[in-house]
């Protein structure tokens, strides 16, 4: 998942759909995200490589949209409804992802274990 | 209801008990009236048998119009400096107070009455001048004292003042009181005729004068000296009656007496210690020297010395009835019955001391103190007081607290004023109309022309009131750096003389005195200045000054330290006692003065110049709760990132 300055960066990505649950009047997710290009990349538990400044997800409330979703802990988003997440500021990747007169969220996220399974896949003798 | 009262002061009938609280709570207009009354009736009296008393003539202008004159004695005119007055006042009155009238119904009475009576009439008039100002209240407290004794001696209606003939005219009689009081319509033209033709008209200085030495003189002071020997009286009977419990056996019947051994010598010793403590303890308590004299009777004491007295008495009755009589034999019983007493006594004074001095501590009320002609305002807590021991603490913190009241500063703000109200005049063109037009519409539709012109009128006063203070703010700092250099240089020329200098050279040696006398004149100039644009220079004397001189140099002080008390007004009690503009104080409430402070009591202590007006707020009832927090329960985390939940 680390990008090679001036290189497009290129990643395995699984696309999940969230439904947001209205809780009176707010929207919620059900998860917590944590980085941006204004934060301390180095803080980062779920990144490999430490100067990664993407949006991740921290925390996934369990039984939440989000986790009824697909989505798990650790992974990197990097789209949201078409909106890039992988060079925004931390408070705009928040705003993206409540947007009140949205109601759903198409989030493009990517982990370490999706990159591994489609290595494994194609190293693997495919059945023919 | 005065009837009575005179019977008994001539000897005729029995004190009613009512009368006698009555009196012990109001005391002095009863004094005040009887004498009057008196004297009235028996047709005695002359200006001069008062004159001791120091009589004072109330000249004030009523709502009905009639200009009345009302004289009475006052004995409290003597008392010190604290003395504190009180009126009650109901809110018709209110207003009139504002509207003591001096000059002109003076010299309008004095053409009034024929020449026999000239001089003497001046002579009360003069002393209006002062007593207006400062008693300006004897007149509503008669008022209400009339009420209670439904007195209609005086024709009066209720918004008027008492007409009371002077003894000194025993000669003019009926015809000048009749001729007071038809209204005079023509009063403006009569006032302007006679100026000082009376040969024994005052001055306000003569009159000032004349106070001040009478205030300083220890004269009569009838209330202080018959509270204190009502005490002294209550003491001895109280000290005295165990002992007598105690030694009239032996006097009467010493032979039927049972012998009683260690027992009664051990309630001895404890009878005699226990007196010696209640005796400290009434002395502690109860004599010490007194803050103040206050308008009304002080009600906790009052009912503690009735308390007591009872207490003795049944005591007494007990002791006449069930042991002289029967002349019983048991004395060890007789010594305990003693011993009793004094227990009993002690616990009496316990409660004395929680309702006079433990009650009041807790604060209860902040109370707001407002001074009337400057705004100055202070808050303080009080406990729960009665209104004039609140007003006596009060003016205590005053004395410590407030910055001195400087008159010239006001000045300006009342030139403004003037000229505010000079721009416009009013003309009534049509006249007055045959009744359809009352007075009352007409000033109506006056003053609603006047506020409405004054709106539109393009108002520049403003401008140069804020040129004028950065002026003067320009110019007093200005003064105040020549002030400082000149201070510092001359600090500069002396110096302390150490002990071997002094032995050296003994020639030339200056003792603080003559130090500060040597080193004033370079400043004495640029600090004149100063105080003149500060118009502080009526507050300091420059014998003052060099005495504030001399104790700073022999106290090491810096010129900052010596400077200090001239660039800031300080509170009063640091100028000397004839600068302070503040020392009669006359309480002015709607509520009776014993009443205790309540949530939004507003009162005034008025003093010659300005006036302090007090109003009081509960503190509120504080609701608390707790909270328990688990000392384990404190636990941290790192916190990695800001994260945002969505």
């Amino acid at each position: 998942m680390s990008f090679v300055p001036g290189q497009p960066v290129t990643a395995v990505v699984e696309r999940i759909e969230i439904q947001k649950l209205s809780q009176g009047p707010n929207l919620v997710l059900g998860f917590c995200i944590g980085g941006g290009i204004d934060q301390d990349p180095g803080q980062n538990p779920f990144s490999d490589d430490k100067a990664d400044k993407g949006i991740y997800v921290t925390r996934v409330s369990p039984g939440g949209p989000a986790d009824v979703a697909g989505l798990k802990i650790g992974d990197k988003i990097m789209q949201v409804n078409g909106w890039d997440m992988t060079v925004v500021t931390h408070d705009q990747a928040r705003k993206k992802l409540t947007k009140k007169n949205e109601h759903v969220v198409r989030l493009l996220v990517t982990r370490k274990t999706l990159e591994e399974a489609v290595k494994q896949s194609m190293s693997r003798p495919g059945p023919s | 209801m005065s009837q009575p009262f005179l019977q008994w002061v001539d000897g005729k009938g029995i004190p009613d008990i009512c009368y006698i609280i009555y009196f012990l709570l109001d005391g002095p207009r009863w004094i005040q009236r009887h004498r009057h009354t008196f004297e009235e009736q028996n047709g005695i009296g002359d200006a001069l048998s008062f004159g001791t008393l120091h009589s004072c003539i109330q000249v004030d202008a009523s709502s009905a119009g009639a200009r009345r004159v009302a004289f009475k004695p006052d004995c409290r005119r003597l008392s010190d400096s604290t003395g504190l007055l009180s009126r009650p006042i109901d809110r018709t009155s209110l207003h009139e107070t504002a509207l003591t009238v001096w000059p002109p119904p003076f010299q309008r009475s004095s053409k009034r009455r024929g020449c026999v009576a000239m001089d003497t009439e001046s002579t009360y008039s003069g002393y209006s001048y002062y007593s207006g100002r400062s008693r300006g209240s004897h007149r509503h407290g008669e008022r209400s004292r009339d009420r209670h004794k439904s007195r209609s001696k005086d024709s009066r209606s209720e918004k008027s003042v008492t007409i009371n003939t002077p003894p000194a005219e025993p000669l003019l009689g009926d015809s000048s009181v009749r001729g007071e009081q038809v209204q005079d319509d023509n009063w403006g033209e009569t006032t302007t005729a006679i100026t000082g033709t009376s040969e024994h008209s005052l001055s306000q200085e003569d009159i000032v004068r004349i106070t001040k030495d009478l205030e300083d003189s220890v004269g009569l002071n009838c209330r202080r000296y018959l509270t204190r020997i009502l005490a002294v009286i209550l003491g001895v009977l109280v000290l005295l009656t165990p002992l007598a419990f105690l030694v009239l056996p032996h006097l009467l019947w010493p032979d039927k007496l049972q012998k009683c051994g260690t027992a009664c010598e051990g309630l001895y010793i404890s009878i005699a210690f226990k007196l010696l403590i209640l005796l400290l303890a009434v002395w502690g308590l109860f004599f010490r020297p007194p803050r103040a004299s206050l308008p009304r009777v002080f009600a906790f004491r009052a009912l503690l010395s009735v308390l007591v007295l009872l207490f003795v008495i049944s005591y007494w009755l007990f002791y006449a009835v069930r042991i002289l009589e029967a002349q019983d034999a048991d004395y060890q019983g007789i010594v305990q019955y003693a011993v009793s007493l004094v227990d009993a006594l002690l616990f009496i004074h316990y409660l004395a001391v929680v309702l006079l001095e433990l009650r009041q501590l807790q604060p209860c009320f902040s109370v707001c103190v407002t001074r009337s002609t400057d705004g100055e305002t202070r808050h303080y807590n009080l406990g729960q007081l009665s209104i004039q021991q609140a007003a006596l603490a009060i003016i205590e913190h005053y004395y410590s607290d407030f910055p001195v009241h400087n008159p010239a500063l006001l000045s300006a703000s009342k030139s403004r004023a003037a000229k505010h109200l000079a721009g416009l005049k009013v003309y009534n063109v049509d006249g007055p109309g045959p009744g359809n037009n009352p007075a009352a519409g007409l000033a109506h539709s006056q003053s609603r022309a006047m506020i409405a012109a004054a709106a539109r009128r393009r108002d520049t006063s403003h401008n140069e009131l804020y040129y004028e203070e950065a002026e003067h703010e320009r110019r007093v700092r200005k003064r105040k750096a020549r002030l400082v250099v000149a201070v510092e240089e001359a600090f500069t020329h002396i110096k302390r003389m150490q002990e071997e200098e002094q032995k050296k050279s003994p020639g030339d040696v200056m003792d603080p005195r003559e130090a500060a006398q040597a080193i004033f004149p370079s400043m004495a100039r640029a600090l004149q200045k100063y105080l003149r644009t500060t118009k502080q220079q009526h507050c300091h004397s420059m014998e003052s000054i060099q005495q504030h001189l001399a104790f700073c140099i022999t106290n090491n002080m810096t010129p900052k330290a010596f400077l200090e008390s001239y660039l800031t007004p300080g509170p009063t009690l640091q100028y000397s006692r004839d600068r302070w503009l503040a020392r009669q104080w006359t309480l002015i409430s709607e509520a009776s003065v014993t009443s205790g402070l309540r949530d939004g009591t507003v009162f005034l202590l008025k003093c010659v110049d300005f006036s302090l007006v007090i109003a009081a707020k509960k503190i509120p009832f504080v609701q608390m709760s707790e909270e328990y927090i688990d000392p384990k329960s404190h636990k941290f985390v790192l916190r990695l990132q800001s994260e945002t939940s969505v």
